[in-house]
């Protein structure tokens, strides 16, 4: 008998059952005792679908077609209903990306980890209870007892789950399925969570079946890696030898993409016009209320910043840091509170919103969601002369413009006439740029604007940025969690944390010698920081 | 997400008839009910050239007949066809539904534009709705019937307002929802006057979930008339109604139940093929719409 | 929390003033002269005086307001024309058979409709779901008179195992009780089960969708033990909201079902008093059901606030 825990032989799992409707198109796989294989891929290759199919919890929709899935030996397509239950949590479990919808609000945390052991073990209510809190202490929750009691939303993202972990391995599953379980966290708990998967990897002996995106996480986390593509494998390695020598062309491709921590060569200092400036801008918000004041939470305090023509100043911070507030107050889609904005040399600030509306082409924003930041209703030329409309400028000569800006962000003219479902992601996206182009601004806002794209999408994105900043002398601020991304594409660099700016400076000394003990953690948070995957090597081997 | 998303099939090139066709044939059950709510609509067009007796003229001598080859449902305790009188009688049944949906969705999308566009307006006007739905409907409706008089518009007033302040939630709740897109904020970010911002981006929104709810609206009005009716607070008595001859039918009920019954069996059947034609409606303009608070 | 009752309640006063004021207008802005109206055609004019005199018609509209809201706060809610008794007197005659038949109807629609509901949506789009959802349609479909009529003509006069009409109030006996209720019930039921299976099933729905329901499956957890413990409790809100709602609003099918049964309660008062244009008692009416309405809600946001603890905990 093999070693093997898990063994996925020409797995295919179809839409409706229709052979031709494939989702996964024969995966091949196989996990050895105490090994971690990331599954890799990017949105629709059917990486979640594989583990969804090794739970049996595949929506009703989608069903395998052909193949196995043998855990120990076991075949578990097809296997009895009553048996799978009893092989969850027992033989597989599986942890699931957003730990806050994953856990029942209703339900005392504790008690949803003890219900495991009520249906899967012999032990009395209060073994049933020391087990729990055994359980919970080694996934380091603090204050134990107390948690017990507690409910999800009491809890931080990544205690949420750290309790989806103790739930998971609680019965000591030979197989743990580990599906995008840190995408939804902060970077520096991204970490921590990394870091526990791994030590109870090794103390439980089990196997891991990792599903994940991000190149920087497979660094850290894999022993060997699948990649996927539309529902095919593309390579099976070592993960080192993926990393140093990937034998396709696509996942070339997608290491290409992934952003370098390293920050890009400063730019010279071209023009010393200050196209956007910030002085001590605040904004809170709450404070207010008619029997009880609610309480008060300053998500912006004391924010000044100064951006350059055709430069790009990035703001990062995790979520909650008030990044996004900053960008909002900035575009006045929400009021600050007190200080000053000061664009084209006005301060815009106080204005009302109709004082605001002639100094609007000025500053244009593109938002983070590509499926929501055009009106699904209307034409994407519609979309996008809009604002030239209110500015007085004549349909024909708007809608001309409109398809001059539609190739100069890599699309055909002819698209003006189609609607927002007939794009990608990525080319919605390209068209949000078009649009806040039209207006001819100064500054262009990017609020997470490459957060929702594949890796290889964001790299064509933030290219095509780049390129049009050289073009047309653009202003950029930049919002980011991603510091990867921040080190790319700008000049200077903010750092911000609960609501107020920790450091501010050229990217390559903010995110190369950074001074401030955050910055410095945000920066040994981030996965992967010692390759260089676009140049297939760690950096310590850089020349 | 990892999972495919679902591809949006590209609905904005089929016309409005073909997709009516679709949604009528979309099963046997939808399609049988818009055949029923079709030749409801035309006998009532049609009504005084196919009834096949005076509906209104007084025969005393052949009063309460049971169903016979002249008087297919029988006659009532005035010896008047009943047949007829149904026939007739949908004329004003249907116009009140009609008109009181079409009343109700407009002045309910107005009324929850300014609510979910105006925050001062929002706080008094949902005060008033919420007001509204705390006076039961039906009680409502025969207290302004009552003391306004019965006649045809009096009727539906009384039947519109109580109908006005879920419209008027509804529509508030797809703007407020609506203005959080980031479309909606590109617009603002874009110039774009607050007025042309609710023609252009928000109003689109309530359009499909407004006829859903019209549609229910119709089915409930047409329910509302009747009861009214039954309960002697309804149009005047002398005109024929569903709700007016089953109220005449009432006192001879043990004699011959044909005449509360045959009326409340064309009632019931036109109101379930509108409800079901709804619900085929919701399900093909979006599935997910219940979710969005439209219940009947 | 107990703020964010307190404020429910703050809340509900404007609600109620709204209610007053819209109730006091119908009547002061009805075209034509009020009194005319409740006295009908025939009225002499001592007749048409002494009506506006009991209703305080005569006063300015601010006066009239304010001493009618003050003299319902001492429990004077008017004398009715039709009968000349107290108002309040009249309503706690009635009280009995409505309160009866309101209590046995969403009793049994609760006990058939919850479990209907959580069925069609656990075997969603099967044959079951699709007859419950038709039960559904067709009970917001059929008007309760009709409904009504057929209980009788088949129970009471081809069967003969109900009384086709009377009320008995339960001090005569919980079998008499039960039998003259029943046929009521009956036809009450089939509306509140078209409403209460139809949320259950479609907020159940909503919830087997929930990723802690796929969760609590990744569990190995029997899927009895899913439904039960993780998707229905989760679905109580709306389930217990709508049931409140219900209840609030029953007086409009006790209305109905009250004349076809005959039965001696509010909704037959409320009748009586429309076709008599008995204005206090209507008024009256409107008030209490309204304010049964408000009260009920206050109460479904209080189970709001004690069944959610993301709610009870902040």
């Amino acid at each position: 008998m093999s070693n093997n825990i898990l063994d996925i032989n020409n797995l295919r799992i179809a839409l409706n059952g229709d052979e031709d409707k494939q989702v996964v198109k024969g995966l091949n796989l196989s996990i050895e005792v105490g090994q971690t294989m990331c599954l890799v891929g990017e949105s629709g290759s059917g990486k979640s679908l594989s583990a969804l199919a090794t739970m049996g919890l595949l929506p009703s929709v989608l069903s395998p077609i052909a193949g196995s899935i043998e855990l120990k030996g076991e075949e578990l397509l097809g296997a009895a209903p009553a048996r799978m239950r009893a092989l969850r949590a027992t033989g597989v479990s599986m942890i699931f990306q957003e730990p806050m919808t994953a856990l029942n609000p209703v339900v005392r945390v504790g008690q949803q980890i003890e219900e495991v052991l009520e249906f899967h073990s012999n032990l009395s209510k209060s073994e049933r209870r020391k087990r729990v809190l055994e359980m919970m202490e080694h996934v380091h929750l603090p204050d134990i007892e107390k948690m017990y009691r507690s409910f999800p939303h009491q809890l931080s993202g990544g205690q949420r789950q750290r309790i989806m972990i103790a739930m998971a391995l609680v019965m000591r599953p030979q197989l743990l399925i580990a599906d995008e379980p840190t995408t939804a966290l902060d970077v520096t708990t991204q970490a921590q969570i990394l870091k526990l998967i791994r030590e109870l990897r090794e103390e439980q002996g089990a196997a891991v079946l990792f599903i994940t995106h991000d190149m920087g996480v497979v660094s850290e986390i894999a022993d060997d890696v699948t990649v996927l593509k539309l529902g095919e494998v593309m390579e099976t390695q070592k993960v080192e030898a993926l990393l140093r020598n990937p034998q396709t062309e696509y996942t070339r491709g997608l290491l290409r993409s992934v952003p370098s921590q390293v920050p890009r060569m400063a730019r010279e200092l071209g023009s010393q016009e200050i196209v956007l400036g910030t002085d001590n801008l605040c904004k809170t918000y709450g404070g207010k209320g008619f029997i009880k004041k609610s309480r008060e939470v300053k998500a912006a305090q004391d924010i000044s910043i100064k951006l350059m023509k055709g430069r790009t100043l990035g703001i990062v911070g995790e979520s909650g840091s008030g990044k996004s507030t900053v960008a909002r107050c900035i575009m006045r889609l929400v009021d600050p509170t007190s200080g000053s904005i000061t664009i084209g040399g006005k301060d815009i600030a106080n204005l009302s919103q109709k004082e605001l509306k002639p100094e609007r082409k000025n500053f244009q924003i593109v938002f983070q969601d590509p499926m929501r930041s055009l009106n699904p209703r209307i034409e994407v030329g519609q979309s996008i002369i809009e604002g030239p409309l209110n500015f007085g400028v004549p349909y024909n000569e708007a809608m001309d413009r409109a398809r001059e800006l539609l190739e100069l962000v890599g699309l055909p003219g002819s698209a003006v006439d189609r609607f927002p479902h007939q794009f990608s992601g990525g080319q919605r996206q390209r068209i949000a740029i078009a649009r806040a182009l039209a207006m001819d601004p100064d500054v262009l806002v990017a609020d997470e604007a490459v957060s929702a794209l594949d890796v290889s999408v964001q790299a064509q994105v933030l290219e095509l940025l780049a390129e049009l900043q050289e073009r047309l002398g653009l202003g950029i601020l930049f919002i980011t969690h991603d510091l990867g991304v921040a080190a790319q594409i700008c000049d200077e660099v903010i750092v911000m944390q609960r609501g107020q700016i920790v450091e501010y400076g050229p990217a390559a000394q903010v995110l190369g010698e950074p001074q401030q003990d955050y910055t410095k953690a945000l920066i040994a948070a981030a996965p992967g920081k010692h390759w260089d995957f676009a140049n297939f090597r760690p950096f310590s081997e850089a020349p | 997400m990892t999972q495919p998303t679902p591809t949006v099939a590209p609905r904005d090139h089929i016309s409005a008839f073909k997709r009516a066709r679709m949604i009528a044939t979309s099963s046997p059950v939808v399609f049988v009910a818009s055949i029923i709510l079709m030749l409801v609509v035309l006998s009532a067009i049609f009504a005084p050239w196919i009834v096949p007796h005076d509906p209104i003229r007084l025969s005393p001598a052949v009063r309460l007949k049971p169903p016979s080859d002249v008087y297919w449902l029988g006659t009532d305790a005035y010896g008047r066809d009943l047949l007829s009188r149904i026939i007739l009688g949908g004329r004003v049944s249907l116009v009140v539904g009609v008109a009181s949906a079409i009343f109700a969705v407009a002045v309910g999308l107005g009324l929850g534009l300014l609510a979910g566009y105006i925050r001062w307006l929002d706080a008094v006007l949902m005060r008033m709705v919420d007001g509204l739905m705390a006076i039961p409907s039906i009680l409502l409706a025969i207290a302004i019937v009552s003391l306004w008089g019965a006649s045809l518009w009096t009727v539906l007033v009384a039947i519109t307002i109580p109908e006005v302040p879920r419209v008027v939630r509804l529509v508030r709740s797809l703007v407020l929802s609506a203005r959080e897109e980031p479309y909606v904020e590109a617009a603002i970010a874009a110039g774009t006057s607050t007025a042309r911002i609710m023609r252009r981006h928000l109003v689109p929104n309530t359009i499909a979930p407004l006829i859903i709810q019209g549609t229910y609206i119709c089915a409930s009005a047409i329910l509302t008339e009747a009861i009214l009716s039954f309960l002697g607070a309804g149009i005047n008595p002398e005109t024929p109604t569903w709700g007016n001859i089953m109220a005449e039918g009432r006192v001879y009920f043990q004699i011959n139940p044909g005449i509360v019954m045959w009326p409340g069996l064309v009632v019931s059947v036109t109101i379930l093929s509108i409800n079901l034609l709804g619900d085929a409606v919701r399900d093909a303009l979006d599935p997910r719409m219940a979710k969005r608070g439209i219940e009947r | 929390m107990l703020g964010y009752i307190l404020q429910r309640i703050l809340s509900a006063i404007p609600v109620m003033l709204f209610v007053a004021l819209f109730v006091f207008l119908l009547l002061r802005l009805t075209p034509g002269d009020p009194a005319a109206i409740i006295a009908g055609d025939s009225a002499t004019p001592e007749q048409l005086e002494a009506i506006r005199t009991s209703l305080g018609l005569n006063d300015p509209l601010l006066t009239q307001f304010f001493s009618w809201i003050g003299n319902m706060f001492q429990g004077d809610f008017g004398t009715s024309i039709l009968s000349g008794k107290p108002v309040i007197e009249l309503i706690a005659a009635r009280m009995e058979p409505t309160i009866s038949l309101a209590l046995t109807t969403i009793t049994l629609s609760v006990v058939i409709a919850v479990p209907l509901g959580v069925i069609a949506a656990w075997k969603h789009d099967t044959l079951i779901d699709r007859i419950v959802m038709l039960i559904s349609v067709l009970g917001f479909s059929v008007p309760v008179f009709v409904i009504g009529y057929m209980m009788i003509s088949l129970f009471s006069m081809k069967l003969g195992w109900f009384p086709v009409q009377g009320f008995k109030p339960i001090g005569d006996g919980i079998g008499p009780f039960l039998h003259r209720i029943a046929l009521p019930t009956f036809t009450l039921t089939l509306l509140y089960i078209a409403l209460i299976a139809r949320i259950t099933r479609t907020s159940m729905l909503e919830i087997l969708g929930d990723d802690y329901v796929r969760t609590a499956r990744a569990k190995g957890l029997p899927e009895r033990y899913v439904l039960m413990r993780h998707a229905l409790r989760n679905c109580s809100v709306p389930i217990i909201t709508v049931i409140g709602i219900g209840l609030a609003l029953i007086i409009s099918g006790v209305v109905v079902t009250e004349s076809v049964f005959n039965l001696p309660g509010l909704g037959r008062l409320t009748v009586d008093a429309v076709l008599a244009r008995d204005y206090p008692v209507i008024q009256a009416v409107i008030l209490l059901a309204s304010l049964v309405y408000v009260v009920i809600n206050l109460l479904i946001d209080i189970a709001y606030v004690l069944l959610d603890p993301r709610i009870r905990l902040s």
